[in-house]
């Protein structure tokens, strides 16, 4: 059961779901890390460069681990995909280079500056490569998702010889539904990093820091979040139309629709059975799906009777799609009451700073989620209409596709461990080292006040 | 604009570029990674401490070579890694575990930090026996034989050590006092070890390879390939003979050893790519077979044209941010 193409699959699904992890935190934790750093230059209050100071050595562990694990990216498509590159060479190939010259480079040319350079480069300066690598990480999404939204909807392209040529990069730059996606991901990842920091900074005020920064990013996380959920939610919904238009199986499977219907309900909860073609169990808001993807009650949706078999598989999409939506909905819940909680009582109650902890990776979750919405969705093709995923796979030794596997598996989750339990040592390092310095400063006071009298 | 040939040319150019840069900078941090003295914590931190701005940088320069093989000869990028799916999969997870830990130890609790270290020396000679290995595939044009895998071992460790070597003379340049010292030591020994692997390599590689024999030893390419070796050979012992006297007072010339090393790199960079020139991988594919379309080039290369030139501007403006002796690597 297990041959090279499945081993392939389940090996590239890895690698991407834990190199994606990092970025969609660094990503966004990058523009935070800028706006703390530039109010630090305008007000020249301390507190601005302590929250700084915890936040980029996180931003610098999380982004090693997105570096290394993005390097691994890079080798996936000849290891594994050698006819994904055969066929559509000539169209991923620019994109994925252009990343490189525009984004990696400089990223990495100023992260040390960033991290290391404070006070050897004048405060402007620091300031400046701050800002170039959050620019640069935002590029490299710009273009990755080029690409993957050139291969979920694609155009500006010829066919000769099974091979695919370009005709005009503008058309394939901004292919259909790249700017739903580049959208939806950005929000994503802002999501995902004021989740994160808000959790995080939830943690510190619960272990007894009751220092101002931590109550600082808190609030600054939550105003962030409670801003982007809402807008998340509404991009989400365009993002579904422009689904529905280019990718209509996709949209059958999210829904679980198997036969063609008008007044479509809206399953908020169901068993998709891929043998009976039906679903179980169904919970469900009558002609609600109907509304929201056709703005019509009575409007219809395309089933998979209709596309002869060339349809994703139901369950996992349709569950994905759930676990997606219903984080969105939770964030934008906590988000909104713990925002308006610290507006009227300037804290959170402990049982909110719980909850915020609890949701501090949640951001992952949808994340993923969504990541395999669209990417199973968009089965049997890797490239739509173009390439299918079995065309594309590699026919080494499945044991060598098992080994490396194997490896990568063990080592993601050693890497997962180490990664979480440095990030709430380090918290909790952080309120210590506050401590001791406060007490130090209590000392102080005492002894001098001992000498005056 | 450019015909397809000459697009070929030029993007084998660039990739050659990419290659020699990845392998220089790279080289020297993983090769400080090598020498990395597991039993003293400090001058562990001060040698971490001097590549610690750059790593990433240095790292970038490989995903740009694999992506331009990628780009610009898709079927040689599939042959090749396909062929070479193992050693790959070994060099990732090794460049994987070296980056995290780089993160990790400074980050760490106290207790964790001697492991991560251990973690950093061995992720990075795995990665550098790797590429080794690889690159002496490569040059026998990926056979399975007992001459070839033989071949691939010498190679792994005539590149580890080359990598030690350079790393070890940019120690010389970027630390003082006792650590420098002993990095004057490494730089000796691994740069005996290193020479005997390049002999090793050019001596082998001829004999076993006709048309790399063949190319060398007509004319008019011997007019063109026999200095590499000499000069090549006459850096090595100015290299020695400068170590021996090394520090000297002031500190002066203690970067000669790190350009020296530079120029070696680049010499035996070029003795290995005009062996093999016009093919991309030796006797099977030529870059005019694999090179991808025309309007794909052009459309890549007036990026890399005007972008290049930025690259390289910064990259040496980060090098000056961060030049003299290395001090205590602090995060702010
Ligand atoms: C939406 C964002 C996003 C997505 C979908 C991906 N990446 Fe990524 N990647 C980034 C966003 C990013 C980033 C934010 O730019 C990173 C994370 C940390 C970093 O240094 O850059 C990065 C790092 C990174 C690196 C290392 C760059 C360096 O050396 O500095 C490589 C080679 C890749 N990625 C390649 C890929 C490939 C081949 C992907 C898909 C199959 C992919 N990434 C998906
Ligand atoms: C970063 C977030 C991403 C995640 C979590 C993700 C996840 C996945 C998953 C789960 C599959 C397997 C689908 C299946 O086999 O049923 C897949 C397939 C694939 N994706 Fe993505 N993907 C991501 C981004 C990308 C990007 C940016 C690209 C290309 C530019 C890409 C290219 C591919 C390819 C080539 C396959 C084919 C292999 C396959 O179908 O198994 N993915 N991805
Ligand atoms: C609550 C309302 C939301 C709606 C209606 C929504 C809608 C969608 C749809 C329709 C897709 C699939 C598009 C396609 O492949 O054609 C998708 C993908 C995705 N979603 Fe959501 N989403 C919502 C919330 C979220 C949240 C809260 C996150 C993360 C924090 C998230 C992250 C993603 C990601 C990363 C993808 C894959 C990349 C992409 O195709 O853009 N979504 N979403």
């Amino acid at each position: 059961m297990l041959d090279t193409l499945m081993l392939s699959r389940i090996q590239f699904a890895t690698n991407v779901s834990f190199h994606i992890l990092f970025p969609t935190i660094t990503i966004a934790l990058s523009w935070f890390l800028y706006f703390f750093k530039l109010r630090f230059d305008q007000t020249g209050h301390p507190i601005w460069m302590r929250a700084y100071r915890f936040w980029v050595k996180i931003f610098a562990l999380t982004f090693a681990i997105g570096v290394v694990s993005g390097i691994t990216m890079s080798f996936q498509f000849g290891t594994n995909w050698p006819m994904f590159m055969e066929t559509v060479g000539n169209i991923a190939g620019p994109l994925l280079g252009y990343e490189v010259l525009t984004a990696f480079f400089l990223e990495a040319g100023f992260l040390g500056i960033m991290l290391f350079g404070m006070h050897r480069v004048s405060p402007k300066i620091h300031t400046l490569s701050t800002l170039i690598v959050a620019v640069g990480t935002t590029i490299s999404a710009f273009w990755i998702l080029s690409l993957n939204s050139w291969m979920q909807t694609p155009q500006g392209h010829e066919i000769r010889d099974g091979v695919a040529y370009a005709v005009d990069w503008f058309e394939i730059i901004f292919n259909p539904s790249f700017p739903y996606r580049l959208s939806h991901m950005l929000l994503a990842s802002g999501l995902t990093a004021s989740f994160f920091i808000a959790g995080i900074s939830a943690y510190r005020l619960l272990k007894g820091d009751d220092k101002q920064a931590p109550k600082l990013t808190l609030k600054i996380a939550l105003t962030v979040a409670a801003i982007l959920t809402p807008l998340q939610v509404f991009v989400g919904d365009l993002h579904g139309l422009n689904t529905l238009k280019h990718q209509p199986q996709k949209i059958a499977a999210m829904e679980g629709v198997w036969e063609t219907e008008k007044s479509a309900p809206l399953l908020l909860f169901a068993v998709p059975d891929e043998e009976a073609k039906t679903n179980h169990f169904e919970i469900a808001i009558p002609g609600m799906a109907s509304f929201i993807l056709t703005h019509d009650f009575n409007g219809e949706i395309k089933g998979f009777n209709e596309f002869e078999g060339k349809t994703p598989p139901m369950a996992p999409v349709f569950y994905s799609f759930r676990v997606m939506v219903g984080i969105g909905m939770l964030m934008l819940l906590i988000a909104w009451v713990a925002r308006i909680q610290l507006a009227r009582r300037e804290s959170l109650p402990n049982w909110m700073l719980k909850a915020l902890v609890a949701m501090s990776f949640s951001g992952w979750v949808a994340t993923l989620a969504g990541w395999y919405v669209t990417e199973i969705g968009r089965q049997p093709w890797l490239v739509t209409g173009v390439l299918s995923v079995k065309d594309a796979a590699t026919d080494i030794d499945p044991t060598n596709v098992g080994l490396s596997l194997s490896a990568y598996l063990l080592l993601y989750a050693v890497l997962l461990v180490a990664y979480l339990h440095t990030l709430f040592t380090m918290a909790g390092r952080a309120v210590e080292i506050e401590e001791i310095t406060e007490q130090e400063k209590a000392q102080q006071a005492k002894s001098t006040l001992a000498l005056n009298s | 604009m450019f015909e397809a040939n000459t697009l070929a040319v030029i993007f084998i150019a660039l990739m050659g570029l990419a290659v020699l840069m990845y392998a220089v900078l790279d080289g020297y941090d993983l090769g400080v990674g090598i020498l990395l003295p597991l039993e003293q914590q400090e001058d562990s931190d001060t040698m971490i401490a001097s590549i610690g701005p750059f790593w990433d940088a240095n790292e970038t320069w490989l995903v740009l070579a694999v992506g331009l093989l990628l780009i610009a000869f898709p079927a040689a990028h599939s042959l090749v890694f396909k062929e070479l799916y193992l050693p790959t999969a070994v060099l990732l997870i090794s460049l994987i575990l070296r980056g995290v830990a780089f993160d990790f130890r400074a980050k760490a609790v106290f207790s964790h930090k001697a492991t991560w270290n251990k973690v950093f020396k061995v992720g990075s000679l795995l990665a550098a026996l790797s590429q080794g290995y690889m690159l002496g595939m490569y040059v026998m044009g990926f056979q399975s034989t007992a001459a070839a895998y033989g071949f691939s071992l010498l190679s792994a460790f005539g590149v580890a050590a080359a990598y030690s070597y350079i790393g070890a003379c940019w120690l010389v340049m970027k630390t003082e006092g006792e650590l420098q010292q002993q990095a004057v030591n490494w730089a000796k020994k691994s740069g005996w070890v290193c020479f005997i692997g390049v002999v090793a390599v050019s001596i082998v590689n001829p004999a076993i390879n006709p048309s790399v024999f063949a190319k060398w030893f007509t004319w008019p390419n011997m007019l063109l390939i026999a200095p590499l070796p000499v000069i090549c050979f006459t850096l090595f012992v100015i290299s020695d003979r400068l170590l021996k006297q090394l520090p000297l007072p002031g500190d002066k010339k203690c970067w000669l050893p790190f350009v020296n090393a530079v120029a070696i790199f680049i010499l035996c960079f070029f003795g290995l790519a005009l062996s093999f020139f016009p093919y991309i991988v030796p006797d099977q594919l030529t870059i005019w077979e694999s090179a991808a379309a025309p309007e794909s080039l052009s459309f890549i290369l007036w990026g890399a044209i005007l972008v290049v030139p930025v690259i390289i501007s910064y990259t040496v403006y980060s090098y000056r941010v961060f030049w003299g002796k290395v001090r205590e690597l602090s995060y702010y």
